[in-house]
């Protein structure tokens, strides 16, 4: 596994542009494959237009402690883009405002924020409906100073959404980096301790797993029964929901696909499994993503290809609930990671 | 690239052995879908064995498609290669388990 960023090498495709430029031409520019657009058109839902906004999905900044191959934020130690207070503020304007029910926390590590337990506790007042911290469980036991967050979101009521791609150590570390594995079994029992995850607990607790390599989920089902079950025998670790997430082709995941030769056969199966179905779903449909710097994206894949939305509200500063609930979505080639087979969303499938 | 005579985009065509023989074909592939669907056994048992037999048989398609099948499943490479073993044991076994034949009419034959 890489220990620096893509922008940190200075490898080409931590340019937006560059990525989207690989995303358009080859396979998609020959006519091998339909570009996303024209797949989308065969059932005449394109352009995806914007529904009403339910989630609101902040990215408190690209600063991580992981450096994870499949990473579609290209986020590491060495990434210096963190929310400053002032946006945060900005931000709690609309929280306290919007019409969304769900708050969803994302980064990097979201928990890296120096200001993130003051965030948390401001926005946590406005009384959301659901508050989301995407967790990457690691941060929990990397420093003494993260040692108290389980206890720090049972205060504050909030969902722990943590990412776990395998129930086995080998699959895991390998995604994810040597240890990993062991550090997020630690940091889930700690969870489980204080009732995150437990049957009937309301603190809830759920698990994102990403393939770890050039295939796509299976049934999200499956997988969900088969990590309950591994998890309470071997470790006696429990958790509420599996979300199977697909991994986009952006940024680290790109440049993992197109080095190990698997660019074209991975598009392909994304495009195959294209699914009209999915479409309807899409979780841009219902988001709203908000970056370090308070520009707002369709979604926190948008946001790492810098395509801003199409709405004179572009900025958190002139956060416009309706003209953003009329927008029509950006799209690209990427899109296809969202409707293949029974979809992808942070929530998991769609279909 | 040299000719062969498999090619791995093959397999996605395979759906087209409907074309020429449209309801035989579409019985085939509604009892292969039945097959692996969820039963007495679980998908992913099947998996394993569909992999297993893949190897056995030497089907290059197949052996791509349950490798990738698996790992969707989460399988791990040491379940995967056990699974082989299986049928690598059974095929050596039947071939050896032949040598009883051979060996009942060298004893007929033999003075
Ligand atoms: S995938 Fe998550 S945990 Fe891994 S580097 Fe990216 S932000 Fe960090
Ligand atoms: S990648 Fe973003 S814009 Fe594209 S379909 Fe998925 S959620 Fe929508």
């Amino acid at each position: 596994m890489a220990l620096k960023s893509l922008k940190k090498r200075a490898n080409s495709l931590a340019d937006s542009k560059r990525q989207l430029e690989i995303l358009s031409n080859g396979i998609f520019k020959s006519g091998e494959l339909l570009t996303f657009k024209e797949s989308v058109a065969l059932t005449n839902q394109f352009p995806i237009k914007s529904k009403q906004l339910e989630i609101l999905q902040i990215n408190l900044g690209y600063m991580c402690n992981q450096v994870c191959a499949h990473c579609h934020v290209d986020a590491g130690p060495d990434r210096q883009e963190i929310m400053t207070k002032e946006t945060m503020q900005q931000c709690l304007e609309v929280i306290k405002t919007t019409s969304a029910h769900t708050l969803d926390l994302t980064g990097g590590a979201p928990e890296m924020n120096p200001n993130f337990e003051w965030f948390v506790e401001e926005a946590s007042k406005v009384g959301i409906k659901d508050f989301i911290v995407r967790s990457n469980l690691t941060i929990i036991t990397s420093n003494k100073k993260y040692h108290h967050l389980p206890e720090f979101f049972k205060k504050h009521n909030v969902h722990v959404v943590s990412s776990m791609p395998h129930w086995t150590q080998g699959k895991t570390d390998k995604q994810r980096g040597n240890g990993v594995f062991s550090k997020s079994i630690e940091a889930l029992e700690m969870l489980n301790v204080v009732g995150y995850g437990m049957p009937n607990s309301k603190l809830k607790l759920d698990l994102v797993y990403n393939p770890s390599g050039a295939f796509l989920p299976g049934d999200q089902m499956g997988l969900e029964n088969k990590f309950k079950k591994a998890l309470k025998e071997d470790f006696n670790i429990q958790f509420h929901s599996l979300f199977a997430i697909t991994n986009l082709p952006i940024s680290r995941f790109l440049d993992y696909l197109i080095a190990s030769e698997n660019y074209e056969d991975y598009m392909t199966e994304l495009v195959d499994a294209y699914n009209p179905e999915a479409v309807k779903n899409v979780m841009c449909t219902n988001t709203i993503s908000v970056s370090w710097d308070g520009w707002l994206y369709d979604c926190d894949f948008n946001q790492m290809l810098n395509l801003k939305v199409a709405s004179e509200s572009k900025h958190i500063s002139t956060f416009n609930e309706d003209l953003l609930s009329k927008r029509t979505i950006i799209t690209s080639q990427h899109c296809y990671g969202c409707t293949a087979g029974t979809g992808s969303s942070c929530q998991g499938a769609v279909v | 690239m040299s000719k062969t005579y498999y090619d791995p985009a093959d397999l996605r065509k395979f759906g087209k052995i409907t074309d020429w023989s449209k309801d035989l074909g579409e019985k085939f592939f509604e009892y292969y879908g039945k097959v692996f669907e969820e039963g007495a056994l679980t998908a992913r048992e099947k998996s394993l064995i569909a992999l297993a037999v893949a190897h056995t048989e030497q089907c290059p398609y197949c052996i791509d498609a349950y490798t990738k099948d698996g790992l969707q499943r989460g399988v791990t490479k040491e379940e995967m290669m056990e699974a082989i073993h299986v049928g690598a044991a059974i095929k050596s076994g039947a071939t050896l388990v032949h040598g009883v034949q051979m060996m009942n009419k060298v004893n007929k034959l033999d003075m």
